[in-house]
């Protein structure tokens, strides 16, 4: 497994840009190219943006790091692209298992429905997510995409102008800039940008250490989500199990707070732990350990001028949830459609206020859920240990108390309420997919309702028959027309209809809802759509 | 004040008074707190309403 991390990926080749005196202009600049900046990348290239990857390093993140997909990423992956390489080769798990001591005392399925195209979660490691973006844009090169990564380009300074950015960046060949109209961050929680702008990241760093190793091992266990409360191999704590691919386990084991890092991350202290906990008689080899302290943070505005912060650079939770790769990705599949749409001239530069409100509200609603979580795990005073236990010890005789063990609550995607590209949700239901939720999957025509959404706007109408010309419109629209039979009446009801007969649904790129009507006019499109692109 | 009901609604109160000191008996004070613990699970699940339970949060810490 060592030889991921030696693999380059991009490896540093000197630039025609270093030799030229003055500076030459990118349109889009990303730093980082972890899953969300090299989504972005690929989410503008392919909409015909020109986009410039600057990583520091020229490898895969180092580490056991982000390894639980949700479908909401799956789903945008595969807009991007590499969606069913990522489930082909993760491991798809819809169930969780809480323990408390040594008993069973809830279990919940993350996705009890069925007609959609991706599961609820798979676990992959980082790494292969890494792997499979790099190699979708070497693609995109090899068909005359826009895209570019230059691997050991180190960004060090970034001046934000009213009309463009200059980046100062380090080589090994030395030190050259460029400028570009837009910049996107992607740099990680520890964040040069961010810090080199000075600006702000705010929130809780939780006093608790995790041991978290990956090990190899045949074992019986099932793909699911196992967490421990209190196990006998590590009392008073926690522990969390996770099936990855290539037989490869990841474990997370709550320490405390008061410990010597440099003596448990030993291999002959990490050993015996692991033992007590897999069992004597299971056969593991090491292959990744390291100690990890939570914090939850986040900037009060993810938007600097020319320079946008998405992913941990902009905010960061504590991994019970699956929120942090998740919600990156989520926050370039939002910004990406509507840089384009500015830069074409097509929107007003305001339009990117609505990332700043849309994942601000994502940004809090994974924090607080994450920080809940976290002191659910980890009660930080006596009374609250007390109602932890006793939560848990209810819970395994009565079920009332089950939907209170928060061991994490899971990642969904947010719905953008009281957006300022929303418009007024005539239908009000079904609840779910209302205006600002993502939509809802469908099975469509031998596929999926979503794989024809995406990209572009699009209008679903349900049992509508529309005659509508799209000259007048400001931006492309596709029509996607789904008429109920006896196989998909039941999905069309619960997801789009509700007690309505028929409706029309305006779809952003990002595939969230813009608007929706039970009585459709052509009037009222033509403002969904002005309003949804920022007019 | 919302929803809440402060007036007098235990049907006989004082059986349900001493059988709540009864319940704490030979318990150490952390036992106690335990017992307590559990016990407002257990009755907040059975008033349910949100409304109800955040007041009943708020009056407790004026009182």
């Amino acid at each position: 497994m060592d030889q991921i991390f030696q693999d380059l990926l991009y490896e540093y080749q000197r630039s025609p840009d270093q030799d030229l005196k003055e500076l030459v202009n990118h349109r889009v600049l990303i730093v980082g190219a972890g899953p969300v900046g090299l989504s972005a990348a690929i989410d503008l290239a392919i909409q015909g943006i020109e986009v410039l990857v600057l990583d520091e390093s020229e490898k895969v993140s180092t580490g056991s790091r982000a390894i639980c997909v949700s479908k909401r990423t799956l789903e945008i992956s595969h807009r991007l692209g590499i969606g069913k390489k990522m489930l082909d080769k993760g491991v798809i798990w819809n169930l969780g298992k809480v323990l408390f001591d040594r008993k069973k005392i809830y279990e919940f399925n993350l996705l009890p429905e069925i007609g959609h195209q991706y599961p609820a979660f798979i676990n992959l490691q980082q790494y292969y997510v890494e792997e499979y973006l790099v190699s979708r844009i070497r693609h995109l090169q090899s068909q005359g995409y826009p895209v570019e990564i230059r691997g050991k380009n180190r960004v060090e300074k970034v001046t934000n102008n009213i009309e463009k950015v200059i980046v100062d960046i380090n080589t090994p060949d030395g030190k050259y800039a460029l400028s570009c109209d837009w910049l996107i961050a992607c740099d990680g929680p520890k964040s040069t940008i961010r810090s080199s702008l000075g600006l702000d990241f705010d929130g809780k760093v939780f006093e608790d250490n995790f041991l978290i190793a990956d090990v190899t091992m045949e074992a019986e266990y099932p793909a699911e989500r196992r967490f421990w409360f209190d196990p006998p191999f590590n009392k008073g704590q926690s522990a969390l199990l996770h099936k990855q691919p290539d037989g490869v386990w990841r474990i997370d084991l709550q320490l405390g707070w008061n410990i010597d890092k440099e003596e448990e991350k030993k291999e002959e202290n990490v050993i015996p732990r692991l033992t007590a906990m897999l069992g004597g008689g299971v056969e593991f080899k090491l292959e990744w350990v390291s100690i990890y302290t939570f914090q939850c943070m986040r900037m009060e505005s993810f938007k600097h001028g020319r320079i946008i912060f998405a992913g941990d650079s902009a905010h960061q939770v504590s991994p019970f949830g699956a929120r942090g790769a998740n919600s990156g990705v989520q926050d370039v599949d939002n910004l990406c459609w509507k840089l384009k749409l500015v830069l074409e001239g097509k929107s007003p530069e305001s339009l990117l206020e609505s990332y700043n409100y849309e994942r601000v509200l994502a940004a809090r609603e994974n924090i607080l859920n994450s920080s809940r979580s976290t002191d659910f795990i980890t009660p930080k005073s006596n009374i609250s240990m007390k109602f932890r236990n006793a939560v848990l010890e209810l819970a395994e005789n009565h079920q009332f108390a089950r939907p209170l063990v928060n061991s994490g609550r899971l990642s969904t995607p947010s719905t953008y309420d009281n957006s300022a590209l929303n418009t007024y949700d005539q239908m009000k239901e079904p609840v779910r997919s209302r205006v600002g939720s993502p939509c809802p999957d469908l099975p469509f025509e031998g596929g999926y309702l979503l794989n024809k959404t995406g990209n572009h706007f699009s209008l679903i109408t349900f049992n509508y028959k529309l005659k509508l010309s799209l000259e007048s419109l400001p931006v492309d629209l596709k029509i996607i027309n789904v008429a109920e039979d006896d196989s998909n009446q039941e999905f069309i009801h619960d997801r789009f209809l509700g007690a309505f007969d028929r409706a029309v649904y305006l779809i952003r790129p990002d595939q969230h809802i813009a608007a929706r009507w039970s009585v459709f006019k052509k009037n009222l499109l033509l403002e969904a759509i002005k309003k949804v692109i920022g007019y | 004040m919302g929803k809440i009901n402060l007036k007098p609604n235990i049907t006989n109160g004082d059986d349900f008074y001493s059988k709540l000191i009864l319940a704490h008996e030979g318990l150490s004070d952390e036992e106690s707190t335990e017992y307590n613990s559990r016990l407002i699970l257990i009755l907040a699940n059975q008033i349910g309403d949100e409304n109800i339970l955040n007041e009943a949060l708020e009056v407790a810490s004026r009182t």
